[in-house]
This record gives structure tokens, C-alpha cells and sequence, in this order.
């Protein structure tokens, strides 16, 4: 017995030095995990090299030099993140967006559907551009792209996930097709954006220069825009500019309660050189489907109900009753809707039950000296519609909308 | 300071492995050509083989009477659409229809049979009778894997090539990003592609290789190889785990597809080889720190 129990006693020793041994080297799988996940995360803080030191500037100075910069030849990545509180838009434009249920009759690369993509989610998009006449744009999804090629007369669009070519010669597509690419309200460039911005300053906006920044490996200045009004919805703009170039290199719109930035958009990488003349010319390929401007819209016009909407609002427009209420970033536009009807009363007929549910459910009901109505709220802009019939739209908060709806009362 | 005496400590306590480099290379090639030659290994390539041909025949007989090219509605794999135009393009869409499943599940069998595989059929001490160590035995077993990696994918593209250029006309191609680039470099692309693809499965490998190193029994250890695929597949696509995707390893793999841009676009490739090797370092010494540890009894 003795002897059995010393023999059990010196195999339990040897077994934890063992045992211990073994456990150690586990330390080597941990350790290497752990120096990865310090590295990710140090990355970007040890990358971020402070800000560049560059000579002092005016605000008026900064301007002018995005005003001058007569960059022609530009290519490079830009990532673009939006995020207006809207719900996926990809997805509901493509359940609401007429033809979209896949009659067949639109294409899936006609550029103004699929810039709306852009609306909602972050994206990364490649342009290039060598003076007026070439452009490119693409947005790049994951294991398709999405090309807009502008080459003299002819502006191409190709869908690689669909295989789909739209093709519009410039004399359609209206004058300059650059801005066709882009639709209204929907620059694509932090160029194009910086302009936008620039355009609503006034007495209502401070704009000043906020230090420097390293944008896509560049010295650049922040020029910071700030309404001066309280009750907008939109807290601060901010655009980086290349100190060499003068081109707007980031772009980022805060909205007034806080939070992430509602459109965020920058150059990762960009190269002031002449790009590629490959990059601008295209040739369908063989097999894909090809759609001329034109048919597209001849097609839409044969399209039923579903289209009788966007030429109900063009209607509204020709119609009387587009006011503006307020001044600078806290402008109302105040639309009355002829007839006098707001949102369809349930079970007129005129809305299906469902339709009427979902409206309600997006919306706020609200009271003032105006009557009622119910205020549809997205994180910048906010819509006013009153029983009676009128429309308030502005990119100001909630009660600012109901004070000017009261106002023109 | 502790952490790397300990370090040195475990470095030292390694049992003095001989070292023999005929011994390792012998062991090598043993690994090699009874991992490929295995019937097991030979039937998985043959299904592989056997889905480039599936897709052609079926793009085929979908474009081959009627004029219209390409499905309507919601896309299948990317680059389906293509292929009826360029028959090079199956090679891509191949990759791209394998990639999610079928092929790391290839490679969930191999790797997960490889070490459990041989402790269950007892053949395990056998081969560490060899003086060549443990870790060189667990090395030589990693090898034969990544070669497997590399060879499934081969199979995948080659037989895609095959079949594209049969059924299909072939010809300039034009990239994703709507310019053309020559029938020369669009092969060279290709190969690039499956490269990266082989490359991108690497980490899986490593993964099923631990999991192998866990248990004896070489089913229990496949399943549960393919296992963790799928429900990391599976949170991959959930959005609200959008926190944790960059760290998943199959988050990145269809990244491929940017070396059909033009110009080409690194960054996703990029991300994809520094997760890979993130998870070969982890699990392969996770693996090493197992199985040299492992009593091994069967």
C-alpha cells in the first residue's frame, strides 16, 4: 500500500509539470490573436498622423480656391455612406419604382434608378474624369459593377451584375451629359456636393476654416459651414480641400441631433494625373442587352397606373401653390395641393387599406394653430401634410415646421 | 516580460525533435499523394469538377434557342449573366457558385479527416514513429491540405474553362468595369482569380485542421469542420451582426471578383490575405499547441 501510494504521488507531480507545460502552449494561439486584434486596432490611430501643418488661410481665400481649382484630369476611390433615416431605399425603389417588379420593360442600367442606390447605405464608387468631355463613374458592388462612361456624344451606363447596356447619345440626354449622370439632388462627387453647399450660403451661414486634415494621403483644409438659425436640421457641413489643388476632397453633412453623419463622402485614394483613354471608351459586349434612351422613355409612356404618379406631382408643380416660408437654411416650401384633399380619407377609394396603413405608420400626427396633420420625418428633411391639403417641406426639425405652417396661416 | 519568458520556456521543453529534412520531405510527400489519391478525395474533385459543367449545360440551354440573353429578375451567381456572351466567364461564375459552399466544404472533409482521420483508424502512432516530430508531421499534414486547396480549385477552373470554351464562344473580354482587356490577360486574370481563391481558403484549412487535432474520430471532426462553415456563413449574412463580419473569414472571399475590375482594386484581396493569415497564425498554432501536446493512444 505504501509503496503504491509514493508511486501515485510522484506520477500526480510529474503530470501538473506536464500538464502545465501543455497548457503553456496555448499562450502562443492566444498571444498571436491578441497582437492581431491590437494591430486592427491600432492601425488606423497610428495611420492617422496628425493633422498637416499648412499656412493659415480665410475663410473667403478657401473658397475662392475651390471656385479656381481648374482641375481637368482627376481619378480615384471615393466612399460615400448616407444614412437619412430613409429605409433601404435600394430596396423599396425597387418594389415602388414603376416597371420594377420586373416587367422587363426597364433596364437595370439606366443611370437615374440606380444613382438613387446611392441614397442609403455606404458604397464605394471609382471616378475618373479628363476634361469636360470624359467622365466615369462606378460604383463597385460586391462582384458586379455599375459604370457610367461620358465619352464626347456618347454617354454608356453598364450594369456587369445584369449585363445590361443603356446608351444615350448626348443630344438626347440634354446638353451636357455630366449632369445627366447625376441626377437633381443627387451629386456624386464631393466636388459637385461642395458646390451644392457653397450655393446655399448667405447672410444665414457661417462659414469658417476648421485647421487641416490628411484626406486620401493628402494636406488639405477643412472648411466648416454652419447654419446661423436655429431649427435646422442640418447641424454642420464640412468639406476638406486639397491645399495644392484646391479640389474638395471629403465631404461630411451632420445632421443638428447629432449622431452619425447623414452623408459622409471622401476620396480614399486620388491621383491628379491624366487617367487611362481606355478607361473612357466602351463597346458593348457580346450577349448583353443594349437599351437606347429613347425607347426607355417611349416604353414608360406605354406603362400603366403605376406610372400616372411622378406625372400627378408634375401636375402639382405646373399648378399654382409652390410657396417658400422663412429664409436660408430654415426655408419651408409650402405646397397646396389643388382640390383641397390631404392624404386620401380611409376608404374613399382612392388609396388601397394597405397603402393607407403604411402612410400612417410613417408618419407623426400632429396639432396646431394650422388644424392638423401628420409630419413625416426622415433625419434631414420633414414633410408637414395637413388634412386640409397643403404640404410643408423642409430640412428643418419638427417644430420649426409646425411654427412656419402657423406663420402662413 | 513574463509572457515571453514563458515563451522561451515552452520553446525550450519542446522534446529535442531530430532534425532530418529527408525525414520531412519523405513525410511530405507521403502526406501528398495519400491525401490526393485517396478515393474519398478523388469523388469530391469529381463533384466539383462536375459543377462548371452542370452551370454551362444549363446557361446553354437557356440561351440556345431563344434570342434573349440572360435571366430576368434576381441574379444568380455574379457573372452568370455573362457567360452566354464569353465563355471565359463560367470560370468566374464557377468560382463564384463553389466559393460559398461547395469548395470549403471540400476542403472541411480533407482537413478535418487529416488528423482525426488517422488517430481513428489507428494508424496515427505509426506515423509518428517517423523521427521527424510532431510539428513536422502537423506541418506536412497542413501542406497536403493547402495543396488540396490549390488543386479543387484548379480542378473548378480548368474544368470551367473547358466546358466555356466548348459551349460558349470565347474571345476579348470585357471587365465588370465595362472595358476590354485581351483573351491573354483575361486567362491570365483567371488564373490570377483562382489563385486568390485557393489563398482565400487557407484559413478554413487551418480552422479544420484544429478541429481535426481536437478529437479521434475522424466523421466527428468533418462535421463539425463543416459545421462551423455554415454558421459562419450564416452570421455573415445577418445585418445586425454587421459589427463582427470584417473578422469572419468568408466575409472577404468573393472579394476575387475585383481582379476583374479595371484597374484592378486591391483593397478587398488585400483584407481578404490579412484575415487569412490572421487565422493560419491562430489556428495553426492552436493546432501545434494541441497536437504536440495530445497523448496519443489509438
Amino acid at each position: 500500500m505504501a509503496s503504491n501510494d509514493s508511486a501515485e504521488t510522484t506520477g500526480d507531480a510529474t503530470g501538473t509539470v506536464v500538464g502545465r507545460r501543455r497548457a503553456a502552449r496555448y499562450i502562443v494561439p492566444v498571444a498571436v490573436a491578441g497582437v492581431a486584434a491590437a494591430t486592427i486596432g491600432l492601425v488606423p490611430a497610428l495611420a492617422d498622423s496628425g493633422d498637416p501643418e499648412l499656412p493659415k488661410i480665410t475663410a473667403q481665400q478657401l473658397v475662392a480656391k475651390i471656385a479656381a481649382s481648374d482641375q481637368q484630369q482627376i481619378s480615384g476611390t471615393v466612399k460615400i455612406s448616407t444614412d437619412l433615416g430613409i429605409p433601404s431605399l435600394g430596396g423599396l425603389a425597387g418594389s415602388f419604382a414603376p416597371g420594377g417588379g420586373g416587367s422587363g420593360s426597364t433596364s437595370s442600367a439606366d443611370p437615374e434608378a440606380k444613382l438613387m442606390e446611392l441614397a442609403s447605405g455606404t458604397h464605394t464608387l471609382r471616378v475618373a474624369a479628363d476634361g469636360p468631355d470624359r467622365q466615369r463613374l462606378s460604383i463597385l458592388g460586391e462582384g458586379s459593377e455599375y459604370s457610367v462612361v461620358h465619352n464626347g456624344n456618347d454617354v454608356w451606363a453598364y450594369d456587369s451584375g445584369s449585363n445590361e447596356v443603356y446608351h444615350a447619345r448626348s443630344e438626347e440626354a440634354g446638353g451636357k451629359a455630366g449632369k445627366h449622370t447625376a441626377p437633381e439632388g443627387m451629386p456624386a462627387t464631393p466636388a459637385e456636393l461642395a458646390e451644392e453647399a457653397l450655393a446655399a450660403a448667405g447672410d444665414t451661414t457661417s462659414v469658417t476654416v476648421d485647421g487641416t486634415a490628411q484626406v486620401a494621403g493628402r494636406d488639405a483644409y477643412q472648411l466648416l459651414i454652419k447654419p446661423k438659425q436655429s431649427g435646422s436640421t442640418i447641424g454642420s457641413v464640412r468639406i476638406a480641400v486639397d491645399a495644392s489643388t484646391g479640389v474638395p476632397l471629403k465631404f461630411t453633412l451632420a445632421p443638428s441631433s447629432g449622431g452619425k453623419a447623414a452623408v459622409d463622402a471622401a476620396f480614399t485614394k486620388v491621383d491628379f494625373a491624366k487617367p487611362d483613354a481606355s478607361s473612357f471608351s466602351f463597346t458593348p459586349p457580346k450577349g448583353a442587352e443594349v437599351t437606347e434612351a429613347g425607347e426607355l422613355e417611349a416604353e414608360a409612356g406605354k406603362q400603366g397606373s403605376a406610372d400616372r404618379a411622378p406625372q400627378d406631382l408634375g401636375a402639382l408643380e405646373d399648378f399654382k401653390g409652390l410657396d417658400v416660408i422663412g429664409e436660408g437654411w430654415n426655408a419651408v416650401a409650402e405646397i397646396k395641393i389643388p382640390g383641397g384633399a390631404g392624404l386620401p380619407a380611409e376608404g374613399s377609394g382612392e388609396m388601397p387599406a394597405q397603402a393607407q396603413q403604411f402612410l400612417d405608420a410613417l408618419g407623426d400626427k400632429v396639432t396646431g394653430d394650422f388644424g392638423s396633420g401628420t409630419v413625416f420625418s426622415t433625419r434631414l428633411v420633414n414633410a408637414l401634410m395637413t388634412d386640409d391639403g397643403r404640404v410643408y417641406v423642409g430640412a428643418v426639425t419638427k417644430d420649426a415646421l409646425v411654427k412656419a405652417a402657423d406663420t402662413a396661416k | 516580460m513574463s509572457r515571453a519568458d514563458l515563451t522561451t520556456a515552452v520553446a525550450d521543453g519542446v522534446p529535442g525533435a531530430p532534425r532530418r529534412a529527408l525525414w520531412t520531405f519523405g513525410i511530405l510527400r507521403s502526406e501528398l499523394t495519400t491525401t490526393l489519391r485517396r478515393g474519398r478525395t478523388l469523388v469530391l474533385l469529381g463533384v466539383l469538377a462536375a459543377v462548371p459543367v452542370l452551370v454551362g449545360v444549363a446557361v446553354r440551354i437557356e440561351t440556345g434557342d431563344g434570342s434573349s440573353a440572360g435571366p430576368d429578375g434576381p441574379h444568380g451567381p455574379a457573372f452568370l449573366a455573362q457567360v452566354a456572351g464569353n465563355g471565359l466567364f463560367l470560370v468566374f461564375a464557377a468560382l463564384s457558385a463553389t466559393l460559398p459552399v461547395f469548395l470549403p466544404m471540400a476542403v472541411g472533409v480533407v482537413a478535418g479527416d487529416s488528423v482525426a482521420g488517422e488517430a481513428g483508424g489507428g494508424t496515427l502512432r505509426y506515423l509518428l514513429v517517423a523521427p521527424a516530430g510532431r510539428a513536422r508531421l502537423l506541418l506536412a499534414k497542413y501542406a497536403a491540405v493547402l495543396a488540396f486547396c490549390l488543386v479543387a480549385t484548379l480542378v473548378v477552373a480548368v474544368s470551367a474553362l473547358a466546358v466555356g470554351a466548348l459551349l460558349f464562344p470565347v474571345g476579348e473580354v470585357t471587365t465588370i468595369s465595362g472595358t476590354r482587356i485581351g483573351l491573354g490577360e483575361g486567362l491570365l486574370r483567371a488564373g490570377l482569380i483562382a489563385v486568390a481563391v485557393a489563398v482565400s481558403l487557407t484559413g478554413f484549412a487551418a480552422l479544420g485542421l484544429f478541429v481535426s487535432t481536437l478529437t479521434n474520430s475522424g466523421i466527428a471532426a468533418m462535421a463539425a469542420t463543416v459545421g462551423v462553415l455554415i454558421t459562419v456563413q450564416i452570421l455573415d449574412t445577418m445585418p445586425q451582426l454587421d459589427a463582427i463580419h470584417p473578422y469572419l473569414f468568408p466575409h472577404y472571399w468573393l472579394s476575387f471578383a475585383d481582379l476583374l475590375r479595371d484597374p484592378l482594386y486591391w483593397d478587398g484581396i488585400v483584407s481578404d490575405l490579412g484575415l487569412q493569415a490572421v487565422y493560419v497564425a491562430v489556428f495553426g498554432s492552436a493546432a501545434w499547441a494541441r497536437f504536440t501536446a495530445k497523448d496519443i493512444t489509438a
